[in-house]
């Protein structure tokens, strides 16, 4: 099953309540999918800084810190759960080649202005643990994950990141993922679980790098990538959102002037401001939707 | 009588819907704050009046037996879905699967539905004032579909004797669906469902019929290369 969420505030005025809404879209999004869950949130960009979004799985925060500063100069680390955010303005090569040798920890994303975070449990402990709520931004994703493909675990859950800024997650299968995997991974694409969704997000990161656009990108996906799925993934500039042409993964779209949400099903928006006013509309089946700046 | 879903459980208001004194004047009923919730107003089965303030999310009035149920907001997969008798009334859009398996009652949807509308239908009446999505009436069995706006691609495949009647364009049609001329008998029953969705009965003209060609369900020995 898995219930996607997205959401894109036009309005900065919202821009501190944006973890809130998120909570409130993941909460109710629990039952879709309750083995595990996973976030990306986009804040606004520090220039020349990067930040990783790094899975731990130890808790010694100080040792990591003092490790890390032996290679890496200015570095800053802020630890959520069993997640640490270190920034630092080491480009992404050369610091991911670090990462390498702490095997204690696994970068889940990296970028001028995305956090990912996620976790095995029910999503409702996930956000708890994670303090969604009190999470700003210009635009969020959100998963939670009913597993079918790969196993439960962090690796396996969503949003997967495979490029700068990028995310993705998925609702549905993918049946040309082994395949696909092998062929992006010839292209230097680097793909680290069994999982189909890290595949389509390679996909796409291949795609980006190859200058296209986000839509340009996605829409070469229907005819590449096999199975079925809703797709919501976000950039630097925004988010997109696609579904396969049979279209049997739901999604829903609200779009007011202060906001742009997404959805597996409405009730995951029945919280936001004034929703019920909204321009409500389901994605056609092979065509993809975008907003941004 | 007002029923709130903020306040109450959704089991509850349910329960006080299906389970309605025969006796007691209460017939109707107003549900506010749906918010989405599944199933709301599934399983009634009295003569009853309930008006839904808000959008909801699946199965929505799904197996009614004669209540009418009204909608002021969009409803999500498989409204009306094996629906008896009775009627239900959607002002907003509808999405997959609206009136699926039903066997009878009318399911009147003012805006648009998504995909496999009336999928198995067994003889519910559907009147869709605006499009419908791809796959729509796939092996509908038996009831009418009336769409006013276009259809997606495969209207009606694998169809058995239920009738499509469209005004609008058809992206495509499926296996074993073909135009059909309308006669005075078909041309009643358009106007009757025309009549209950308050549409002018002087479209009629604009209207086409679709149905079976009755080669598929019917083993044919000249298709056998086919299989």
């Amino acid at each position: 099953m898995c219930g996607i969420v997205g959401i894109y505030l036009k309005n900065k005025k919202y821009n501190s309540q944006l973890g809130k809404f998120l909570t409130g879209m993941m909460n109710s999004m629990a039952t879709r999918g309750p083995d595990s869950a996973g976030f990306a949130i986009y804040s606004s960009e520090k220039k020349k800084k990067y930040k990783y979004s790094v899975c731990s799985n130890t808790d010694q925060v100080k040792e990591i810190s003092k490790k890390l500063s032996r290679h890496v100069k200015d570095i800053k680390i802020k630890s959520i759960s069993d997640h640490l955010i270190i920034e630092t303005a080491m480009k992404p090569k050369k610091f991911i080649e670090i990462l390498k040798n702490h095997e204690e920890l696994s970068l889940v994303g990296y970028g001028s202005c995305i956090e990912i975070f996620k976790q095995v449990g029910n999503p409702k402990d996930v956000v708890k643990n994670f303090s969604l709520e009190k999470f700003s931004g210009s635009h969020a994703i959100g998963h939670t994950r009913m597993a079918t493909e790969s196993a439960i675990t962090t690796d396996g859950s969503h949003p997967y990141s495979t490029g700068e800024d990028e995310c993705l997650v998925h609702n549905g299968s993918l049946s040309n993922h082994n395949n696909l995997r092998r062929s992006l991974q010839k292209k230097g694409i680097e793909i680290k679980s069994m999982n189909d969704t890290e595949v389509a997000a390679g996909y796409i990161s291949n795609g980006l790098s190859d200058k296209k656009s986000l839509k340009e990108t996605l829409l070469d996906g229907l005819k590449d990538l096999d199975g079925f799925y809703t797709f919501i993934s976000g950039t630097k500039n925004g988010m997109a959102i696609v579904r396969d042409e049979i279209a049997c993964k739901p999604a829903v779209v609200a779009e007011t002037k202060d906001y742009v949400a997404i959805a597996s099903e409405f009730q995951a928006m029945a919280h936001l401001p004034n929703v019920n006013s909204a321009k409500i509309f389901e994605p056609e089946p092979g065509k993809v939707y975008s907003w941004g700046k | 009588m007002n029923l709130n879903l903020k306040k109450e459980s959704l089991r509850k208001v349910n329960e006080t819907l299906q389970s309605i004194d025969r006796k007691s004047n209460k017939k109707i009923f107003k549900i506010s704050n749906p918010d989405g919730n599944h199933a709301i107003c599934a399983g009634l089965k009295d003569e009853i009046e309930v008006t839904i303030d808000g959008h909801t999310g699946y199965y929505c009035a799904g197996m009614n037996m004669n209540a009418n149920i009204i909608v002021n907001g969009n409803v999500g997969t498989g409204v009306a879905e094996n629906m008896m008798s009775g009627t239900v009334h959607v002002k907003g859009n509808a999405s997959q699967s609206a009136g699926a398996t039903a066997h009878g009652g009318t399911l009147i949807i003012d805006g648009d539905t998504s995909s496999r509308c009336g999928i198995s239908m067994k003889g519910i009446d559907i009147i869709v004032k605006g499009s419908v999505g791809h796959m729509s009436a796939f092996m509908a069995q038996s009831g009418n579909l009336v769409i006013c706006g276009d259809a997606g691609d495969a209207l009606g495949d694998s169809i058995y004797e239920a009738n499509i009647f469209i005004k609008g364009k058809v992206k495509s049609l499926g296996a074993d669906c073909e135009e059909k001329k309308m006669n005075k008998k078909d041309q009643n029953i358009l106007r009757s469902l025309l009549k209950k969705a308050s549409i002018n009965e002087s479209e009629i003209k604009n209207f086409k019929m679709y149905g079976s060609a009755r080669k598929l369900y019917n083993f044919n020995i000249d298709n056998v290369s086919e299989y």
